[in-house]
């Protein structure tokens, strides 16, 4: 058994987690302060992920912000963020609309901003 | 002149959140005065997610949480003045504005919300030897040129200062194909949040250099290269210590300072501590009627505890305008030991709520007690396992708490052993 500590990314607390891990299994949890940290936890030790942000182009040439809608394997971030870079978003675009779909396995970009 | 009920300064976070509060309290004629293009302020150009968790129990991106506001605001009869610059403010309340469809223009409220938020600390402030070459912007506004305007500030940088702001930059300007070589800190903790070092540094492999700094800047026409040393415990360049980058591109992630130039212009009194106007617990300045909330008055940790402060300069304003007024007997709240401030610096004895003090501490201290003191009473007391100054603390003080308080509140920290 080996025990991995982390620091959780979930919110600004930052709380400091270990995991005791037996050949990839997680044993056991300690130290985080909620819910969302114990699966962060059990994710990261096995196949840590991230929500990419970023910016994609419109068509009337302004930047519309965009974010995956779930935390895709950090091994493929840079994967995404060519997808991103070289797409375009077609004006008028609101808040949660689908800029390209299944970037990475069933994560969606999405725009966080509304360009009219 | 224009007379109108509620002015606020600023279309931010800040400014939002006390228009909505001002106007569901009572006040129905409000003005918010922007000098951007759009509502939102500095949230619109931060993409990143991590807003919003304690206020709306998720993670949002900046604009995100913005339009949520701006939604509210839009919901209401809120006038909403963009591309307007306030360039004075008296103490009789008379705003002065620019904009290019009225040109210099009036405008005499009944109450005013400073809501202008913080710049930045620039190079100048820190006296970094070498030439003044292209390439070195301060964080945030390498921020706006991509976020906003959608072009690259460089290709290979470095980064002084591990403020949240710099650390964000150092993941964008990786995911965008640029280097980022170094990022320096002074002092011997980052001043951002655990979690950015996580996600933005360790995530990428770029290192941190604690107790260090840029000592020499070098490039003629763009920068070429700086010279990072460490320092000693007194912040002075160990010589012999120097490392060479070579660079295009240096960021500068080193504070903010709350924009107060108008309220200076007014005459109200400033706290050298905060930076920000003194203000009573409903936020009110010592100008009655002219309240401040958000970055201007305190550099916050979160958004979401500036919209909360907002949100009570938007309810005090609004029982203002209603008539309600302060007495002139209050108590004074002072920062003590291991305290570098506490805010508000005054509580109205009339006052009869719970009022919540809002403070940082010098340094890290384990096993620490805070405590909220007047004359010999203990008012308030809380043990901390640990307390660092990236943190912003709070205590409640009960409204029969501040009834005994004597003349002075003393906010301090005692360390284990001394109590």
């Amino acid at each position: 058994m080996k025990t991995v500590a982390l620091t959780c990314i979930e919110c600004p607390v930052g709380c400091r987690i270990e995991v005791d891990l037996e050949e990839n299994k997680v044993l056991a949890v300690r130290g985080n302060s909620c819910l969302r940290g114990k699966m962060y936890a059990e994710n990261e030790v096995v196949c840590p992920k991230r929500v990419v942000t970023s910016t994609v182009k419109t068509t009337d040439g302004r930047m519309l912000p965009v974010k995956t809608d779930k935390p895709v394997p950090k091994t493929e971030i840079f994967a995404v963020m060519q997808k991103i870079n070289s797409a375009t978003a077609t004006t008028p675009v609101k808040i949660g609309d689908v800029i390209i779909k299944a970037v990475c396995e069933d994560a969606n970009v999405v725009a966080t901003g509304n360009a009219e | 002149m224009m007379e109108r009920d509620l002015v606020i300064i600023g279309g931010g976070p800040a400014g939002l959140a006390a228009a909505v509060s001002a106007y569901d309290n009572g006040a129905k004629d409000v003005v918010i005065i922007e000098r951007d293009e759009r509502l939102g302020g500095i949230l619109n150009q931060c993409i990143h997610n991590g807003f919003g968790l304690t206020r709306f129990k998720e993670s949002l991106s900046g604009p995100e949480y913005a339009a949520r506001f701006i939604e509210l605001v839009r919901q209401r009869e809120i006038t909403v003045m963009l591309k307007t610059t306030v360039l004075d403010l008296s103490a009789d309340k008379t705003v002065t504005a620019i904009n290019e469809e009225n040109g210099v223009f009036t405008l005499k409220a009944k109450a005013i919300i400073l809501a202008m938020g913080c710049r930045e600390r620039s190079r100048g402030a820190l006296n970094i030897a070498g030439t003044r070459p292209a390439g070195i912007y301060s964080a945030g506004t390498a921020q706006k040129y991509v976020n906003i305007k959608g072009y690259m500030p460089g290709k290979r940088v470095v980064i002084l200062g591990s403020g949240d702001i710099g650390l964000i930059m150092a993941r964008r300007m990786t995911l965008e194909g640029a280097k980022v070589l170094a990022v320096c800190e002074i002092m011997p903790y980052s001043s951002g949040l655990k979690r950015n070092i996580v996600q933005c540094l360790d995530d990428f492999g770029i290192p941190l250099y604690l107790n260090h700094t840029i000592t020499k800047i070098e490039g003629e026409k763009r920068v070429t290269g700086v010279v990072v040393s460490k320092v000693d415990e007194n912040k002075k360049p160990i010589a012999g210590t120097e490392m060479h980058f070579d660079c295009d591109t240096v960021l500068f992630s080193v504070g903010l300072i709350p924009e107060n130039e108008l309220t200076k212009n007014a005459g109200i009194k400033l706290s050298p501590r905060t930076r920000g106007a003194c203000v009573y617990q409903n936020r009110e300045t010592q100008i009655e009627g002219v309240f401040a909330c958000g970055n201007v008055l305190q550099v916050h940790d979160l958004v979401d505890f500036v919209s909360e402060e907002a949100e009570l300069a938007g309810a005090s304003a609004a029982a203002y305008l209603n008539g309600k007024r302060r007495t002139d007997n209050a108590v004074i709240v002072e920062n003590g030991k291991n305290v570098g401030y506490a805010l508000p610096q005054m509580i109205d004895r009339s006052v009869n709520e719970n009022v919540k003090l809002f403070f940082r501490v010098t340094g890290t201290f384990k096993d620490c007690t805070i405590i909220a003191r007047s004359d010999d009473k203990i008012l308030a007391k809380r043990k901390k396992k640990i307390a660092v100054p990236g943190e912003m603390e709070t205590m409640l003080l009960t409204a029969e708490a501040v009834a005994e308080a004597g003349e002075k509140i003393e906010v301090y920290l005692e360390t284990c052993g001394e109590n």
